[in-house]
């Protein structure tokens, strides 16, 4: 399974990544795409949307299901990636380069209560049986 | 998860040397998708795809009054079927006139035919033809035939690629029109399908099954699955059993009173009820026009008044969401609605099915 050491996880299946800049990407994982399926609409939040960390901020659907993005921190939202919501088969393609996303965190703190790539492999495995 | 062990046709190694992902279908272990079910899709609109259905149930009926049982039992009427190779699409009813199943009939030749149901109903559906039977004391066998599979083979070049793999099939096969079937090599091959697409539905002793689809995979014809199924089915504008209709319905709200053989007066079960109780449902389709994917019993508002959607998806070849929807009789083509997507109102199109046939998109919206 596809795993990024330098990631941070949620359990709801979203990668995080800081950016130099101090923000942080928010994509979702190998493993969520894997369950999904082919996707086919991404919903992103609106830029300058301020979000709760937990909070239901977007939307990704597949062939199969619709699933919610939920936000891994609290911050306002900065960017939104419009290449990715007109091709959404780019988060099946390489779902760790296609970012939805990117978060200005307001407590980068945070950051820290997330899951590292460990724990989220035990979690992606634990799901898979 | 349950522990029932699930039941496999005679191509599950094959689906898992190739990766396939597996997913419990009514109680059998089916190939959902090989990689990608929207690559699948186009292969088989575009060129050629395989699909085991072998979970759906061949059952035989044969004797003397076979052609008069089955005009008793099946909405549509077999004696259109005049000759062998025929095929006919059927609903079986119940005394309410509600869905049982929905299948294919083929005549076989002289008092033989062959029904194909569907997997999720097959012992619902022997349990029902065995007491219709046994009720009329007719001299007919029920045979259900487990000892065959059933490969699909679909898309513009699927007859072709199969005559690549199996040239002898070829003079007996080409003459077959749409909807005609016949007996060769001990297979029965009928151009029929559910995708919208020409093609072949090939039946077969299991114990040949895994032979074929290797030869149709060597010759270029790309393994779907249920997932690719379902996405062109739904473009066809098919309906899919137990979701489309069921027993609640009738085949006059389910887009399927063509199906329905009344004007011969024939007495058969569910005749009665589908009179007395004229249709104020109707089956249509929808192309959705704002963002967003629309799917099952999500909530249709019209103006003649509600209305539910019964089959939504995400259409491939037309690269947008498009639904098969239950709507008030009054309800036409042309007509702009709401659907409730995830707590939005959304606006889509009344649309005629089908959508798509033979790798043309067919509504404007």
């Amino acid at each position: 399974m596809m795993i990024p050491e330098n990631l941070k996880y949620t359990r709801s299946h979203e990668w995080v990544k800081t950016e130099a800049d101090g923000t942080v990407s928010v994509g979702v994982t190998f493993h969520a795409q894997e369950q999904l399926g082919d996707v086919v609409f991404i919903q992103n939040p609106e830029v300058g949307r301020q979000v709760k960390r937990g909070e239901e901020c977007g939307v990704i659907e597949s062939v199969k299901a619709a699933a919610d993005i939920y936000a891994p921190l609290s911050g306002e939202v900065v960017a939104a990636n419009q290449e990715v919501a007109d091709k959404p088969e780019r988060v099946n393609q390489d779902p760790y380069a296609a970012w939805m996303f990117r978060i200005k965190p307001d407590r980068p703190a945070e950051l820290a209560a997330l899951l590292d790539a460990a724990a989220y492999q035990k979690l992606a495995e634990s799901e898979k049986h | 998860m349950t522990q029932t062990a699930l039941r496999t046709t005679p191509l599950n190694a094959a689906h898992r040397v190739l990766g396939a992902k597996m997913v419990d279908f009514a109680g059998w272990d089916m190939p959902l998708h090989y990689g990608s079910q929207i690559e699948e899709h186009h292969r088989v609109r575009r060129d050629a795809g395989m699909f085991d259905v072998s979970h759906m149930l061949a059952v035989d009926v044969r004797g003397r009054d076979a052609s008069a049982f089955l005009q008793r039992v099946l909405a549509n009427d077999v004696a259109r079927l005049g000759v062998a190779g025929k095929a006919l699409y059927s609903c079986l009813l119940n005394d309410a006139g509600g869905v049982l199943d929905d299948l294919i009939a083929y005549r076989l030749g002289g008092d033989r035919f062959r029904l194909v149901v569907n997997a999720g109903t097959a012992a619902k559906d022997c349990a029902w033809l065995l007491a219709q039977r046994d009720r009329r004391a007719v001299a007919v066998t029920i045979e259900p035939r487990r000892d065959l599979a059933i490969i699909a083979v679909q898309g513009p070049r699927a007859r072709d690629k199969t005559w690549d793999a199996l040239p002898a099939l070829r003079a007996a096969t080409e003459p077959l029109a749409h909807f005609q079937a016949v007996e060769v090599d001990e297979m029965l091959v009928a151009r029929t399908g559910y995708t919208g697409e020409d093609g072949f539905e090939i039946l077969l002793r299991a114990g040949r099954a895994a032979g074929l689809w290797r030869a149709l995979q060597e010759r270029g014809v790309t393994p779907a699955g249920l997932g690719a199924r379902d996405t062109l089915r739904l473009e066809a504008g098919m309906n899919l059993y137990g979701q489309d209709m069921d027993e609640t319905v009738t085949p006059l709200e389910s887009g399927l009173a063509w199906t329905v053989a009344l004007g011969d007066g024939r007495d058969f079960v569910g005749r009665r009820a589908l009179e007395a109780k004229p249709a104020t449902r109707q089956l249509l389709g929808l192309a959705l026009l704002d963002k967003g994917v629309m799917r099952n019993r999500q909530r249709v508002r019209c103006t003649a008044g509600p209305g539910e959607i019964t089959s939504g998806g995400f259409s491939p070849t037309l690269n947008r969401s498009i639904a098969l929807a239950r709507l008030p009789g009054a309800a036409a083509p042309g007509e702009e609605v709401a659907v409730e997507v995830r707590e939005n109102w959304l606006r889509a199109k009344v649309v005629k099915p089908p959508f798509v046939r033979h790798g043309k998109i067919l509504v404007k919206f």
